[in-house]
This record gives C-alpha cells, sequence and structure tokens, in this order.
C-alpha cells in the first residue's frame, strides 16, 4: 500500500445471513484502499467475493464491523446517504457490463450524471463524449449500446463508471466476459484511467496475469483474507 | 429533460407492445366514459329544456294566507278544529323593489312579474277555460322567449293584443286579427285581439295559456298594480331549490323551485347521473388495473435496469417518480385517444337516429369540461394505478436485482 489518502477502510467486516442455520460469510475482514492505487481481489467462487463487493459499493451492509468512504463512517448512513455517497465516490463495473439497452453509448456514460444533478445538460454529454474518446469509442457515442461488440460495451461501462469522478471503481470481474484480446484492452484502459486520473480501482479477477499487474492482490478464501489484516 | 421524465419515456419505448395494448385499453375506456357521459348529458339537456323551456326555475308567490286560532287569555288555543282558508289571489307587496333585489343575485339571470289567473275565453257559443298570463314581454322573454316559439302574427301584447296557443285557436276557430272574449272572475270580461299564435311543444300549454300585457292582466284579475307571481331563471338549474331557499329566507315569500314541482324528474336525472357514475367508477378501476399490471410486470423485467441504477446513485424517490411518471404519461396519452374515440362514437350515434323535426333523437353534450375532466382523471387513475408498482420498484434492493435479474 502506498503513503496517499486512504479513500476505503474496512474494519473487523463480518457478514451473515439469517437461516435455520445462520451462516457466516465473510468472517472480520479488514482492508485498507488508498488514492490511486489498482488493486486485485482474487479468490476461488464461494469464497464471498461478491458479498464483498456488495458491502464496499454500499449495495449491503455488513452484520459487524465498520466501513469507512472518504472518512465517512458508512454504517451510521442511511439509505438516503448511502445512494449519495455511492454515486459521488463510487463506481461499479459488472462482468456483464449491465448496460441501459435502449440508450446510446454516451447516455449510458452521462446516466449518473443526469440521475445526481436531476436534469440534462450539454456540459454532461461533452463529458461522457471526451470519456469515449479517451478509451477509444470516438464515433460511437449516439450508437445504441446493443449494437457494440462485447469489448465495446465493456468500455462503455468503463466510461459509465468514471463519469462522476469517484475516489474508487470497483470492477467485478470486468474482462471475464470477454475474449482475450478485448479483455487486455478493457484492462489497460482502467489502468490508464489509474494512472491518469488517480482514481483507484478494486478488480476481482479470476485471471492470474492480470492479477500480478495490479499495485496488490488480495485474496479471499472461504471468507477470510489470506494475506490481508485480517482479523479472527 | 429532467431524468426522471427521460427515464419514463424510455421505459415506455422500450416496452412498445405493451405500451401500445395499455393505449388502447385506456383509449377505450376514456372512450367509453366520454361516451357514456355525452349522451346521458345530452338526453338530460334535452329533457330539461323539453320540461323546463317552458317554465320559470322559481317561482315566488305571496305567502300563504293562514287561519289565525282563537286564543284564551293563557294564549292557549280555544278551537279544536282550524279550517283553512282558501287562497285569493293577492298581490306580492313591494314587487318592484323584489325584482331589483333578485336581479341583483349573481345566479339569477331573469326575474319577470307575471299576474296569473283563470278565465273563460268565449267565441260564439263556444267557451274554453284558459289560463290568463299578464306580462311585461321584455321581462318575460328572459324566462320563456314567446318570439321564437310563435307559428304566426307577432308577440305583440300592446293594449288589447293578445297571443293565443295554436290548440286553443284550432279549438275556438281563431286566427291572427281574430277577436276573442276573456271572462275572469267577477264578471270582469274583454274583448281581446289575436295578434299572435305559439306553439311550446306542450299541448295543454298551447291549449290553456293566453298571454295579455301585465297590466290588462292585473285589471283582469282585480290586481291593480300588483302581481301575484315573480318568475325567476337561474345559471344553473341544479341550483333553483338552493337559490328559492335563499329567497324564501330573505323575503318571507312562498318560493317554488322546479325542483319541487317535478321532483319525479329530478328523481330520473339523478338516477341517470348515478347510473352514469357507477359505469365510470367500474371504467376507471379497469383502467387503474389495467396501468398496474403494466407496470409491474415492467418493473420485473426492468429489475436488472432499477438495480443500475440504483447503483449508480439513483435515490429511490426518483425511482418512484420514474413509474409513476409512466403511469400518468399513459393516462394522458390514453385520455387523448380516449377523446377521439368517445367523439366518434357520440357522434356517430347522434347522427344515427333523427326527430321528424331533423333535431337528433340522442343528442349528445360534448364539452371541453367533459373533455379537461376525462383527461384529468385519466392522469389521476394512471398515477394512482402506478403506484403500487412504482414502490415495488423504488424499494428494490439493487444488489439483489443486479445479481438475479
Amino acid at each position: 500500500m502506498n503513503n496517499s489518502a486512504t479513500i476505503l477502510h474496512l474494519r473487523h467486516v463480518r457478514k451473515s445471513y439469517p437461516g435455520a442455520v445462520s451462516t457466516e460469510v465473510l468472517h472480520g475482514i479488514d482492508i485498507s484502499i488508498a488514492q490511486g492505487e489498482f488493486v486485485a481481489l482474487v479468490g476461488p467462487s464461494g469464497s464471498g467475493k461478491s458479498t464483498l463487493l456488495n458491502i464496499l459499493g454500499l449495495l449491503d451492509r455488513p452484520t459487524s464491523g465498520s466501513v469507512e468512504i472518504l472518512g465517512q463512517d458508512c454504517t451510521r448512513l442511511d439509505d438516503a446517504g448511502l445512494t449519495r455517497l455511492r454515486g459521488q465516490s463510487l463506481g461499479f463495473v459488472f462482468q456483464f457490463h449491465h448496460l441501459l439497452p435502449s440508450f446510446t453509448a454516451e447516455e449510458n456514460v452521462f446516466l449518473p450524471m443526469q440521475a445526481s444533478v436531476g436534469h440534462f445538460t450539454p456540459d454532461m454529454r461533452n463529458r461522457a463524449r471526451d470519456l469515449l474518446a479517451r478509451i477509444g469509442l470516438e464515433g460511437f457515442e449516439t450508437r445504441p449500446v446493443f449494437r457494440l461488440s462485447g469489448g465495446q460495451q465493456q468500455r462503455v461501462a468503463i466510461a459509465r463508471a468514471l463519469i462522476m469522478n469517484p475516489a474508487l471503481v470497483l470492477a467485478d470481474e470486468p474482462t471475464g466476459n470477454l475474449d482475450r484480446a478485448s479483455g487486455q484492452q478493457a484492462f489497460e484502459f482502467m489502468q490508464q484511467f489509474n494512472r491518469e486520473l488517480g482514481t483507484a480501482f478494486l478488480l476481482v479477477t479470476h485471471d492470474p496475469t492480470l492479477a500480478k499487474r495490479c499495485d496488490r492482490i488480495l485474496t479471499l478464501e472461504d471468507g477470510y483474507l489470506a494475506n490481508g489484516e485480517q482479523t479472527t | 429533460m429532467r431524468f426522471e421524465l427521460h427515464m419514463a419515456l424510455r421505459f415506455l419505448k422500450e416496452g412498445r407492445m405493451q405500451t401500445a395494448l395499455i393505449l388502447a385499453g385506456i383509449s377505450t375506456g376514456v372512450g367509453v366514459i366520454i361516451f357514456i357521459s355525452a349522451l346521458i348529458g345530452g338526453l338530460q339537456e334535452s329533457i330539461i329544456d323539453r320540461t323546463l323551456g317552458t317554465q320559470a326555475h322559481v317561482v315566488l308567490q305571496p305567502p300563504e294566507e293562514e287561519a289565525r286560532p282563537q286564543l284564551d287569555r293563557e294564549r292557549e288555543t280555544v278551537l279544536e278544529h282550524i279550517q283553512r282558508p282558501a287562497q285569493r289571489l293577492r298581490s306580492i307587496l313591494g314587487w318592484p323593489q323584489l325584482l331589483a333585489e333578485l336581479r341583483r343575485r349573481p345566479e339569477v339571470t331573469a326575474a319577470s312579474p307575471t299576474v296569473a289567473g283563470s278565465a273563460f275565453a268565449l267565441r260564439g257559443t263556444a267557451n274554453r277555460s284558459v289560463a290568463l298570463r299578464g306580462v311585461d314581454p321584455e321581462s318575460y322573454s328572459g324566462i320563456l322567449d314567446l318570439r321564437t316559439k310563435l307559428t304566426e302574427g307577432a308577440f305583440d301584447l300592446t293594449g288589447t293584443h293578445i297571443v293565443v296557443g295554436v290548440e286553443l285557436a284550432k279549438e275556438l276557430g281563431l286566427s291572427v286579427g281574430d277577436t276573442l272574449r276573456l271572462t275572469a272572475p267577477e264578471d270582469r270580461s274583454e274583448v281581446f285581439t289575436i295578434s299572435g299564435l305559439f306553439d311550446v311543444g306542450n299541448k295543454d300549454l298551447n291549449l290553456r295559456w293566453v298571454f295579455v300585457s301585465l297590466r290588462e292582466g292585473q285589471t283582469m284579475m282585480n290586481l291593480s298594480g300588483g302581481v301575484s307571481t315573480v318568475e325567476v331563471k337561474v345559471r344553473d338549474i341544479f341550483s333553483a331549490e338552493k337559490e328559492a331557499r335563499e329567497i324564501r329566507a330573505a323575503t318571507g315569500l312562498k318560493t317554488d323551485s322546479w325542483m319541487t314541482l317535478n321532483s319525479e324528474l329530478l328523481i330520473g336525472l339523478r338516477g341517470q347521473n348515478s347510473s352514469s357514475v357507477m359505469i365510470q367508477f367500474f371504467v376507471i378501476i379497469a383502467v387503474m388495473l389495467g396501468i398496474a399490471s403494466v407496470l409491474v410486470v415492467s418493473v420485473i423485467q426492468k429489475g436488472r435496469q432499477i438495480g443500475i441504477l440504483r447503483a449508480f446513485g439513483t435515490r429511490r424517490e426518483q425511482v418512484l417518480r420514474i413509474f409513476l411518471l409512466q403511469g400518468g404519461l399513459l393516462g394522458v396519452v390514453g385520455s387523448l385517444g380516449g377523446i377521439l374515440l368517445g367523439t366518434f362514437l357520440a357522434l356517430f350515434f347522434q347522427s344515427m337516429v333523427s326527430n321528424q323535426d331533423g333535431t337528433p333523437t340522442f343528442p349528445v353534450a360534448l364539452t371541453a369540461a367533459l373533455y379537461a375532466r376525462s383527461v384529468l382523471i385519466a392522469l389521476l387513475t394512471g398515477v394512482v394505478g402506478a403506484w403500487l408498482p412504482a414502490r415495488r420498484a423504488a424499494n428494490l434492493d439493487p444488489a439483489v436485482a443486479i445479481r438475479y435479474e
């Protein structure tokens, strides 16, 4: 970890799901991510990566422990507060891009900004076009996303994750559904933005080659961090 | 464009087939509402026009004479049986001031003094019992415009000119320019000249009504300078009873509205209104359920998109508004289609059957107020119908929606 300001701090995070027998999925996770870091999160299926990502992304709450983003204790925030913080500080890239199919590439990119401001402004389009150009999609701005290739769609999803200038982008296997070349390209664009914008990335991946190219690798096994500040 | 409106329009566009089907459903529903309302409204207007066209909405008369029971010193009634006195023809005291006051009332559109009583019309050996009506032609035109009802001659009541109905003219063999003797109680008699014949569309009135000038009426009925009734027309016919009550309270006069004089008609009109409201209510419920079911399906289909929007910072209330807007848009656009459909149906129905005089048997009342009310009802129905699906969408857990959809 570098010495830059910490943007995300998880302390002793546990997550269990209620049922006839309560199942604990995360067993006291401690993670810190600093500004501008590019961190890989690896682990086998069922190790708790998605649950951890949901908690990091403020889409779910831990059963115990705390989540701090930009110094703010998220466990104290209500739903509206979490939504606001999520919109302003976090970006998401999903494995299956999850773009809105009937929208154009640029509309998909500026939607988070439009939702945040409440209405459309021409600046939003300019910013979306700028991001699309930087990611090699100049000329595709007004094309409906269902007409783009899988690699292009994932690049649109990366641009969308960056439109609000987030402190941290959570990327859940963003290359998992792409061919090797497209996956490689998407990864390189993320690294480019990491370097140019200083945006931190947490990349969930099954690809050891990509993981090795990250600043740091966190390994999650059976709900424990194998090489992090782990508590039991 | 507002974010919520942008998303609502896109969601509706995405589900083209569903949107088209529910719009067709809403249009049909609103069309039925417009058609039924226009038909019932038209029929009511026609019935009211035919029935009340010859009537004042409120008739003012002097208060009824009452027998005063004999009282003893303790002010207790001495007589056990008190006979009601016969009602004489009397004048309304201070009727010119009363007229001025009535005309100042915002709801009153016309007020006219009249002298009304019974008389006999004699022509040769034939005679008929008639209802003599002494009127002021100018102000009475606001109650009943006889000029438009004339079949022959002119509405001239100057001097000893009179206007009679076509049935009386037929019975007594009268035509314009002929003379007719009228004999009133107390043997007051006068010969009049027929200046015009009228047809008010009612055989009995055409036989019984005889119009003379107010002055001649006063002379014939021995009511010198007085009037026996003041007739009033009001802006909203259904406010007649309320006006009658208020005038009664203010003046102490006997007041009868058309609503009390035609209570059976009123019951019929209210029955029609109730059935129209019931039909509209069930149509609205059907439309509401249609909108709700389409939007429930939409929420299920778009669960992942909603989850993504939520993940990117879209607030719950924004999601709620997106779906409420969809309901409102469906309602408004559907109602526009309904206006076209309902108008077409109503006009088509109206043109199908006509009376002998060319007027439609089923007249329809298509008004701007009906259209505006239909759009408003459809808008509210859409928003209410969208409420539960909208809440469901707003409460979607984004993590679950993204993972499982």
